[in-house]
């Protein structure tokens, strides 16, 4: 006791005073300020952006990319991609239309049947990158395919279109649709409940990575995987529950998706996959892995939020977003590899 | 809150005791490729056993096996006496036996305090709401290397940002704070330069000291000499026998290692085929003739002797 008291009043001053440095070393730090920045931005350009409407409107935006971000970092810190994790948020979706308008199944049921199926793919994907040592981008691109193929040719097959239909009439459809879909109306604004859960997915996500023994273990096996091992943490059983964890952060957004808009198309969330990654290298993931922050994703999905409704409230040619972002995640690379220099981080 | 080591009860090391561990006849195959056969040494408490070999010579093959991370092909692995094949690092962990490898084994980017308590972090808290212990980590990494003589301005900062020897002795820290029984510790030397490595191994020392059994491998024999207490030496994978200090002097270590027949026979090859090869082959001549007088020439002459010198007294502070 005494010691460490000791050792803890004898270090006070040299913490305080290196805790303005070290803010600025946080992974996060340049994902806030170009926040900052692009609200600063859009809220003087133009009139809607800054007021409880718009701010409505993009949060809602942000809310759906900002779940899947935050679990993409995760993944990103423990050393992997994932980038079946776009299809599969119209996949989850897909799953509960069909059980639910052609097979009458209670969509309680159908939606924990989805979890359990992304669940399953999660699972064997991060099993297959573990068994055979391959790069999880080629397994999960695999897998990508896999889902995407899926998606349009049974919805084809079995309900002869290319998009669910009257998803309102099913029973219960009621019942659930609030805990996804459901918004609140201030000063003029609709508020999804999208941006509830994803203020829950980041407040989450961050206790894990920074609290916990599992936060521990996923920087490590992304920054030294032989090292993590060697030294006794779980690494199969880190990496399998971070695939997991995206998978199930398909799951919630394909049920976010569904029962926002009542209906979802055969290929959602084709492509999406990319913009996950890159507001969580935004946000300050390195794409070598374990080095990276969960609120550093969520605000790079804000970035992308702010950006995409910004250019529409501007009534500019939308597709400036893309060469924005692609402006954005080199910026936030180059940052990136300057602070891991500093750090003294080898290629290990 | 206790910044004691859970373990690491001192022990009284007796000629008597069971060795903690004792290799027999062990050998490992990697598909077809012979790496290591027929070694057999024993480690005891507050004593160490040093592993000499060139590159190749199948060092890190062996003290894999005794780490848990490789198993046997052939032969008998005995923990206390009892025939054990180690299923994976956890369960050696758990048998006391605690390894620092070439590479360290940490992670740069992550803070010295996450780093020392890798793999075995104490939580506070229950079900969902069990969380890490930061504060007790922190404070205990603190005193831990201070104890080392490592006085860190912050444990915050990315263990990738300490020197080589730092981090060789958060290795060797941690290790020793987990209560390990036995610390393996694999050229631990090998990258650092003379002062760093006179603080290894006096931490060594210190850990022998403190009742441990060492594993200490190395290919440099003038830091395995003067803190040795036994001495297993590896050819190609074969071992030479294990040597106990009172039967082998330096000049006969240095000389087995360097492999002195072997450089013999290479000087006589490369002198029949003349030209720029037979200097190479009069400067091996010159190395082989000065073996047994001058045994550092084989080193580098900078580094060899002082080092030596700062290792012959590791209790010197
Ligand atoms: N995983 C492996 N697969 C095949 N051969 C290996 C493997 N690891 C080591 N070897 C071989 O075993 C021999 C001994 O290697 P090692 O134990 O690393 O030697 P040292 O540590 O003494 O330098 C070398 O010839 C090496 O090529
Ligand atoms: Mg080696």
């Amino acid at each position: 006791m005494t010691t460490t008291d000791l050792v803890t009043v004898a270090n006070r001053r040299s913490l305080d005073r290196s805790r303005l440095k070290r803010l600025f070393t946080r992974p996060e730090i340049g994902a806030l300020v170009a926040a900052i920045a692009v609200l600063v931005f859009f809220s003087v350009y133009t009139g809607q952006f800054f007021s409880l409407p718009g701010a409505g409107v993009w949060l809602e935006s942000a809310s759906t990319f900002g779940i899947m971000a935050v679990a993409v970092a995760l993944l990103m810190i423990g050393g992997e991609f994932d980038l079946s994790s776009g299809v599969m948020t119209g996949f989850t979706a897909l799953i509960v239309g069909v059980l639910t308008t052609h097979y009458g199944l209670n969509i309680w049921v159908a939606v924990v049947i989805a979890l359990i199926v992304a669940l399953g793919v999660g699972a064997l994907n991060g099993y297959l990158v573990m068994k055979t040592g391959l790069p999880s981008f080629i397994v999960t691109l695999g897998t990508f395919f896999v889902l995407a193929g899926i998606d349009l040719a049974l919805t084809k097959v079995i309900t002869g279109q290319v998009s669910i239909q009257g998803m309102t009439q099913v029973p219960l459809y009621d019942s659930i649709q609030p805990v996804f879909g459901s918004s609140v109306e201030i000063g003029g604004g609709n508020f999804y409940v999208s941006v509830l859960w994803w203020v829950a997915v980041t407040v989450v996500a961050t206790w894990v990575l920074l609290r916990t023994r599992a936060g521990n273990w996923i920087f490590a096996v992304g920054g030294a995987q032989t090292a993590a091992r060697q030294i006794g943490v779980p690494v199969l059983k880190t990496k399998i529950g971070l695939f997991m964890t995206t998978a199930g952060a398909g799951w919630l957004v394909g049920m976010i998706s569904l029962f926002r808009t009542s209906t979802v198309q055969a290929n959602t969330g084709v492509g999406q996959e990319f913009i996950y990654i890159i507001c969580a290298v935004v946000g300050g993931c390195l794409l070598t892995g374990g080095f990276g922050s969960a609120i550093g994703a969520a605000l790079g999905a804000l970035i992308y939020g702010m950006t995409f409704q910004g250019i529409t409230f501007a009534q500019w040619d939308t597709n400036w977003l893309r060469t924005f972002l692609g402006a954005m995640l080199l910026g936030a690379v180059f940052l990136n590899h300057w602070v891991r220099i500093r750090a003294g981080g080898g290629s290990r | 809150m206790s910044t004691e080591a859970p373990a690491a009860a001192p022990q009284t090391p007796t000629a008597s005791a069971v060795p903690l561990i004792e290799a027999r006849d062990i050998g490992k195959r990697y598909g077809s490729v012979r790496a290591l056969g027929g070694v057999s040494t024993v480690v005891k408490a507050g004593e160490v056993t040093c592993v000499l070999g060139d590159n190749g010579a199948g060092k890190s093959t062996f003290i894999k096996i005794l780490a848990g991370s490789h198993q046997q092909s052939d032969g008998e692995l005995l923990i206390d006496g009892t025939p054990t094949h180690f299923s994976s690092p956890r369960a050696a962990l758990d048998a006391g036996i605690a390894t620092v490898y070439q590479d360290l084994a940490v992670v740069p980017l992550m803070p010295v305090w996450r780093n020392f308590f890798l793999g075995s972090e104490p939580t506070t808290g229950a079900g969902p709401f069990r969380k890490l212990d930061v504060k007790q980590m922190k404070a205990t990494t603190f005193t831990e290397l201070d104890n080392m003589g490592i006085r860190l301005r912050d444990v915050d900062q990315p263990i990738g940002t300490l020197s080589g020897g730092e981090r060789q002795c958060v290795a060797i820290a941690r290790a020793v704070y987990f209560g390990a029984r036995v610390l393996i510790l694999d050229e631990p030397t090998a990258a650092l330069g003379v002062k760093q490595s006179g603080v290894v191994l006096r931490y060594i020392a210190r850990a022998r000291d403190r009742g441990l059994g060492v594993v200490f491998i190395t290919h440099n024999p003038h830091h395995a000499y003067p803190i040795g207490d036994r001495f297993m030496l590896l050819q190609r994978g074969e071992s030479l026998g294990t040597f106990p200090k009172s039967e082998i002097s330096l000049e006969e270590l240095t000389g087995m290692m360097a492999g002195g027949a072997e450089l013999e026979t290479l000087a006589h090859e490369l002198a029949r085929s003349g030209g720029s090869a037979a200097e190479v082959a009069r400067e091996l001549r010159a190395e082989v003739d000065a073996l047994p007088t001058d045994t550092a020439s084989a080193q580098s002459p900078a580094e060899s002797p002082a080092a030596a010198a700062a290792s012959a007294e590791p209790d010197a502070r």
